[in-house]
Order: structure tokens, then C-alpha cells, then sequence
């Protein structure tokens, strides 16, 4: 959706290194409005998947103590250019977000 | 001539019947990627102990060499710390980070399916904590823990 989302490959350690950026709030519920008092509602991103041509490589869930726009990294043995990557993610309040690729360690 | 003969019709339920499956496996596809719940009671957790109990049914990992932690000794910003996780333990079905001070400890937990035993994130810290790692490899659960210190009011100190 309109959240803005990253993904990009790499070599690392002879394995390759899938990085994904989700723009997102995260936010715990536990902080205050400093101006109101009031606290501010917790949004947060809840689960998300990564797959590696259609299959399932990893799946994260997520609690309140990630931090804003998270960024998470996975490896793999196997993975190899033109191989396709797709990330989605759920938060709490029901959004979500799907974003594609492909690998590209060249 | 009977329009519908027992074979025809057998043919025709056959196919709606086929259809039905498929409709049915096309339906149940999206949310089959889904994998498990989010597990409310872990991340709820106010302990790591309870939050382990949670998520994986016991708190108790033997701690391990084979699990390396790749974060800052001290962090400036606790609001964004790197850490990153990688272990050569094989078979490696899930990582979980919990920072014990936190108000809820787990930052995340990996199920990891064929990718290797590594896992990097950016979490939160409130101050001073250590920072536990499980590893669930081969069914087994591991631990490794670093402290992490945070510079409270950023000013270096």
C-alpha cells in the first residue's frame, strides 16, 4: 500500500543477504502525546513473510520493541540471480504491504 | 432418449466437483503463506522467561559458542539498535530476540524454512539490558547473551 518498502540483495559471507525495509511508525502505545497527554494509539507492523520463489524462506513475527521503519536481513544458501523475492507484511491495525524483486548479486 | 444418462451425469458432478477443489485450494492459498498466528501471549510477555514459555513451550536453552551476536557494545540511540544473529548450528528453525529490560522483551521471532541460520534486525531499547538470542535448531533451543549498554540523553557520556 502507501508505505514506502526496500528490498535489496547482496553477497555477504558467501551467502545471499536479503534486506528489507518496511517506512513504518511503530509505535509501542506506550508513549504520551507530549502536547496532549494522551497516549499515542500502539501501530505496528505484526508479522511478515518473506518468499523465495513462491516459497516460503522466513517468517517474522514482530513485537513493539522493533524499531521505527525496520529493517531486517536473511540469508541464503541457495538463492541465485533472477531468482524471485516477494515480502508482504500485516500490522495490528490490518495494514499491509506487498513488495517484489529480484535477486541481483552481480 | 434420456437427456441425462447415469454416465453423463457422473461426468458432469465429477467436474463441478473437480472445480470445487480448486476453487477451494485457490481460496486457501493466500492465507496458507500466512504460516501461524501472531502470538499475542509471547509479545505480551512482561519476562523473557515467560515470553520463551510462549512462544516456543520452555525457557530453558543451553547456552551455545555456536551462536554469534553482531551488535554495538553501546549504543547511542536505543532507539534504533543494530543487532545482528548468525549461528552455525544446523538445522535452524527459528531465531528470537528478547531484550530483557523492555517492557516487552521480544523483538521478534524468525521461522526461518531453507534460509541459512542468520538474522539481522534494528530494535528498541529502553536502557541497559542484555540482549538474549534462542536459537530452535533441530528442536533444540539455544542461547547466547550480550549486554548493551545506552547512553541515556545521547550525549556520549
Amino acid at each position: 500500500m502507501a508505505r514506502e518498502m526496500k528490498l535489496r540483495t547482496r553477497t555477504q559471507e558467501g551467502q545471499v543477504e536479503i534486506l528489507v525495509l518496511v517506512n513504518h511508525p511503530m509505535e509501542t502505545g506506550l508513549r504520551k502525546d507530549k502536547a496532549s497527554g494522551k497516549p499515542i494509539p500502539a501501530h505496528y507492523i505484526r508479522e511478515l513473510q518473506v518468499e523465495l520463489n513462491g516459497k516460503l524462506l522466513a517468517d517474522v513475527k514482530i513485537g513493539i520493541s522493533m524499531s521505527e521503519n525496520p529493517l531486517l536481513g536473511f540469508r541464503s544458501t541457495v538463492a541465485k540471480n533472477g531468482d524471485k523475492l516477494k515480502v508482504s507484511w500485516k500490522d495490528n491495525l490490518g495494514e499491509s504491504g506487498t513488495a517484489e524483486a529480484v535477486v541481483d548479486v552481480s | 432418449m434420456n437427456p441425462i444418462t447415469r454416465r453423463t451425469f457422473l461426468k458432469g458432478s465429477l467436474a463441478s466437483g473437480v472445480l470445487a477443489v480448486a476453487a477451494g485450494a485457490g481460496l486457501v492459498k493466500p492465507t496458507s503463506v500466512l504460516a501461524a498466528s501472531w502470538p499475542q501471549s509471547a509479545f505480551e510477555a512482561k519476562g523473557i522467561d515467560d515470553a520463551l514459555k510462549a512462544l516456543y513451550g520452555s525457557a530453558s536453552a543451553a547456552e551455545s559458542s555456536a551462536i554469534t551476536i553482531k551488535a554495538p557494545i553501546q549504543a547511542e540511540n536505543g532507539a534504533v539498535v543494530p543487532i545482528a544473529v548468525s549461528t552455525s548450528l544446523p538445522g535452524v528453525e527459528s531465531i528470537a530476540v528478547l531484550v530483557k529490560e523492555n517492557a516487552q522483551p521480544l523483538v521478534a521471532a524468525a521461522t526461518l524454512n531453507g534460509a541459512a541460520g542468520y538474522f539481522s534486525a534494528r530494535m528498541k531499547m529502553g536502557k541497559t539490558s542484555d540482549v538474549k538470542v534462542v536459537v530452535k535448531a533441530q528442536g533444540k533451543l539455544h542461547t547466547a547473551t550480550q549486554q548493551i549498554k545506552v547512553t541515556v540523553g545521547g550525549c556520549g557520556g
